[in-house]
C-alpha cells in the first residue's frame, strides 16, 4: 500500500468507521450509566437539587485553594494540556475546514505560528503528566494499563500533527496519514478508557451537585 | 443476619452500584487529588490511603459486570475477580483508614462522591464478615440494648434524676404533643451530661415544650457507620415510631455529626418514606431561637476560641453558618482555623473509627492534621458540636500534651443564658 492510498483510506472509510465507533461507543457508555437509574431522595430538601447540579458542573472546573496549594504543578499542568489540546484541535485552520465539511459550521482559527507553539506546549505538558504519574507514589499506585493507553492515544495525534506540519521524520504524505490514523485510534479507544470522562464528567458532577443542592450544602 | 460470605459481600456491593456510582467510576481519571484532601494519606504518606483506592474492589465489580468492555476483558481472562484476599486487604482501608469525612468528595475535579462510595462499599464488607470487632460490637449492642455503648433507659433516668436534684430543671419523658423530641448520643449520656442540662435550660428560656422518648432516646446509628442498611433502618425506624407516636413537631439530633446525617438525610431513604415530623440539628434549633429572639445571652467569653466543624455537619449536613452566629453571641475572641467550614479537617475519629480500637494508632497519626491546624492558632478553648469529635479531640490533645479544653457549643450557650444568671442571683 502506498502512502497516498493509506492517506485516502484514513481520510475516507477509516475516519468514518472510527467516528462511528466513537459515537456509538460513547452512547453505549452513557447508556450503561444512565440505565442503572438512581432512587429519588425522600429526605425533605433544603434547596434545589437541579440548581446544585448545574452549578457544580461549572464550579468543579476550578480547584479548591487548599488542595491547589498542595499540588500546584500537577493542577496547572492539567489545565495546560487540556486547553492546549482543545486549541490545536479546534482552532487549527485545516481542522476547522474538516469540521466544516463534516458538520457544515466553521469559526475563526488561530495563526499557524500560535498553533505550532501550542502543540509544543501540549506535548511537553503531556510528557510532564506522564513523568508525574510515574514518579508520584499516589499516582503510580492508582494507575493501571488504561491510564498509559489513554496517555499514548492522546499524545500521538498532537505529535504526528506537529511532525507532519514540519515535514519531519517521514515524508509528509505518510506522516499525515499516520496523523489521521492516530486520531482514529484515539476515537476508537476513547469510549473504552477513562477518556469517557470527556462527557461523563458532566454526569458525575451533576449527581454530586444534585445531592449537595438538595441538602443545601456546599459542593 | 445470615452467615457472612464473600459471595454475599460481592452481591451487596453489586447492589449499591447505581447511575451515580457508575458515572463516578466512568469519570475518574486517576488524578490523585483526593489523596491531597485525605488526612489518612496526608499524615501517613502511604499511597494505599488514597480515597479512590479504597473503593477499588467496587470499581472492579462495576467494570467487570456493568460495562461491555469489562465483560469482554473478563471473558478474555484479562481482569481479576474480587476475592477473599481483596476483602482481607481492603478491610482496614475501608474502615480504619477512612472517617467518611467527605473532604475527598469536595475536591474531586470530576465530582465523584468518593466518601459516599466508601460508605456504600462498607455494606459489602460488613455482610462478608470483614468489619472491625469494635463496630460489630457497637452495632450489636445498638440493636439488642438500644445503644452502641450499652446505655439503657435506667442510665438516662438516673441522669434526669441528677438534673432534677442539682438544678430543679426537668427532662420530661414521653410527653405527647411536645414541640421537640430530643435525641441523645451514648457519649453524651456517659461522658457529657452537661448537654442535657443545657438543653433543659435553653428550652425553658425559649418557652418550648420538649421530651425524651423512653423507647428511642439514642441518636447514634451504628448501622450507618458499619454499613448495614437493614440495621440502620431498624434504628431509624425506632426514632420514627417514637416521634410519630408522641406526635412531636420536630426531632432534635444531638451534638453528633453522623447521627444527624443518619436521621436527617439517610433516614427517610432507609425507611422508604418521608417523615411526618421535622428533623433539625440542635445548632439549627438554637440558631432559629436566636433569630426569633428566644435565645437571650449575656456576658462574653474573653478566651481565644475556635470552632471545630464536625465533618458530617458541614460536608454532609449543611450546618455551617449557625455555629458561627451562635459563637459570636458569646465569644469576643472567636478565630477561625485555616480550612474551616466546608473544608475543615476531620478530628480523625469519625465514621466509626473511634469505635474501632484496632485503628487507634492510625487515628492518633491522623490527628496530627488537627494538631497542626491548632498549633497555628494558639487558642485557649476548642468548641465543637459533636460528642464523638469532642472525645476524639480530647484524646488527641492529651496524647500530644496540649492543654486545650474542649467544650460543646450548646452548653457554652447555656452558660450564658440571661435567665441562668438571674436564677443564680
Amino acid at each position: 500500500m502506498t502512502a497516498e492510498a493509506l492517506l485516502t483510506w484514513a481520510r475516507g472509510p477509516g475516519f468514518d468507521w472510527a467516528l462511528a465507533i466513537f459515537v456509538l461507543g460513547m452512547l453505549l457508555r452513557l447508556f450503561e450509566v444512565l440505565s442503572l437509574g438512581s432512587k429519588p431522595d425522600l429526605a425533605e430538601g433544603r434547596g434545589s437539587g437541579v440548581a446544585g447540579g448545574l452549578k457544580t458542573i461549572v464550579t468543579r472546573t476550578l480547584p479548591r485553594s487548599s488542595v491547589f496549594a498542595r499540588e500546584p504543578l500537577r493542577i496547572i499542568n492539567g489545565y495546560v494540556f487540556h486547553l492546549g489540546f482543545f486549541a490545536v484541535l479546534f482552532f487549527y485552520e485545516p481542522h476547522i475546514e474538516l469540521f466544516e465539511t463534516k458538520l457544515g459550521i466553521s469559526w475563526p482559527g488561530l495563526s499557524t505560528g500560535v498553533i505550532d507553539a501550542l502543540a509544543v506546549v501540549t506535548v511537553a505538558s503531556l510528557v510532564l503528566a506522564l513523568v508525574l504519574r510515574l514518579t508520584s507514589p499516589v499516582l503510580k499506585h492508582i494507575s493501571g494499563a488504561g491510564d498509559y493507553v489513554a496517555w499514548a492515544v492522546t499524545i500521538l495525534p498532537v505529535m504526528t500533527g506537529f511532525l507532519a506540519y514540519h515535514h519531519m521524520l517521514l515524508p509528509y504524505t505518510l506522516m499525515l496519514a499516520l496523523h489521521l490514523l492516530s486520531v482514529e485510534l484515539l476515537l476508537v479507544v476513547a469510549p473504552f478508557t477513562k477518556l469517557t470522562h470527556m462527557f461523563s464528567f458532566a454526569l458525575s458532577r451533576w449527581y454530586l451537585g444534585y445531592q449537595a443542592g438538595h441538602r443545601g450544602i456546599e459542593s | 443476619m445470615s452467615a457472612p460470605s464473600v459471595e454475599k459481600g460481592i452481591q451487596f456491593i453489586r447492589e449499591q452500584i447505581d447511575a451515580p456510582i457508575a458515572s463516578f467510576f466512568s469519570s475518574c481519571v486517576h488524578c490523585g487529588m483526593c489523596a491531597e484532601a485525605c488526612l489518612f494519606y496526608g499524615q501517613t504518606g502511604e499511597a494505599k490511603y488514597t480515597p479512590i483506592n479504597k473503593v477499588e474492589p467496587m470499581r472492579r465489580i462495576w467494570e467487570q459486570e456493568f460495562t461491555l468492555w469489562g465483560k469482554v476483558k473478563s471473558t478474555l481472562g484479562l481482569s481479576r475477580k474480587v476475592t477473599e484476599k481483596d476483602f482481607e486487604e481492603w478491610e482496614t482501608l475501608v474502615y480504619d483508614g477512612c472517617s467518611l469525612c467527605g473532604r475527598c468528595s469536595m475536591v474531586c475535579p470530576v465530582g465523584n462522591d468518593i466518601s459516599g462510595m466508601i460508605r456504600k462499599i462498607r455494606e459489602g464488607f460488613a455482610v462478608a464478615g470483614y468489619a472491625p470487632e469494635g463496630l460489630v460490637g457497637a452495632t450489636k449492642r445498638a440493636i439488642e440494648i438500644g445503644s452502641p455503648m450499652g446505655v439503657r433507659l435506667p442510665a438516662v433516668k438516673a441522669q434526669i434524676g441528677h438534673l432534677q436534684k442539682d438544678t430543679g430543671l426537668d427532662a420530661p419523658l414521653d410527653v405527647k404533643g411536645a414541640d421537640y423530641m430530643v435525641l441523645l448520643s451514648s457519649m453524651e449520656i456517659m461522658n457529657f451530661p452537661e448537654y442535657m442540662e443545657a438543653v433543659a435550660r435553653i428550652m425553658k428560656q425559649a418557652g418550648k415544650t420538649w421530651t425524651i422518648s423512653s423507647k428511642a432516646f439514642e441518636a447514634t446509628n451504628s448501622g450507618v457507620q458499619i454499613g448495614v442498611s437493614d440495621l440502620a433502618r431498624e434504628l431509624v425506624q425506632r426514632v420514627v415510631d417514637a416521634a410519630e407516636e408522641l406526635g412531636v413537631k420536630t426531632v432534635i439530633s444531638p451534638e453528633c455529626g453522623h447521627a444527624y446525617t443518619a436521621i436527617r438525610w439517610e433516614g427517610p431513604n432507609l425507611i422508604g418514606r418521608p417523615y411526618k415530623f421535622k428533623v433539625q440539628h440542635i445548632l439549627e434549633v438554637l440558631d432559629e431561637f436566636r433569630d426569633q429572639g428566644l435565645l437571650k445571652t449575656e456576658g462574653m467569653e474573653e478566651a481565644r476560641m475556635t470552632f471545630h466543624d464536625p465533618c458530617q455537619l458541614v460536608r454532609k449536613g449543611g450546618v455551617v453558618k449557625q455555629p458561627r452566629d451562635l459563637l459570636n453571641m458569646v465569644a469576643n475572641n472567636f478565630v477561625e482555623m485555616k480550612d474551616h467550614g466546608a473544608m475543615n479537617w476531620c478530628c480523625s475519629g469519625g465514621g466509626g473509627v473511634s469505635a474501632n480500637e484496632r485503628a487507634d494508632e492510625l487515628k492518633f497519626k491522623a490527628f496530627k492534621q488537627k494538631k497542626s491546624q491548632l498549633d497555628e492558632l494558639h487558642v485557649d478553648t476548642l468548641v465543637t458540636a459533636c460528642a464523638n469529635c469532642r472525645i476524639t479531640l480530647e484524646e488527641g490533645l492529651e496524647e500530644n500534651e496540649m492543654d486545650i479544653p474542649v467544650v460543646g457549643l450548646t452548653e457554652l450557650i447555656a452558660d450564658h443564658l440571661v435567665q441562668d444568671k438571674k436564677e443564680k442571683a
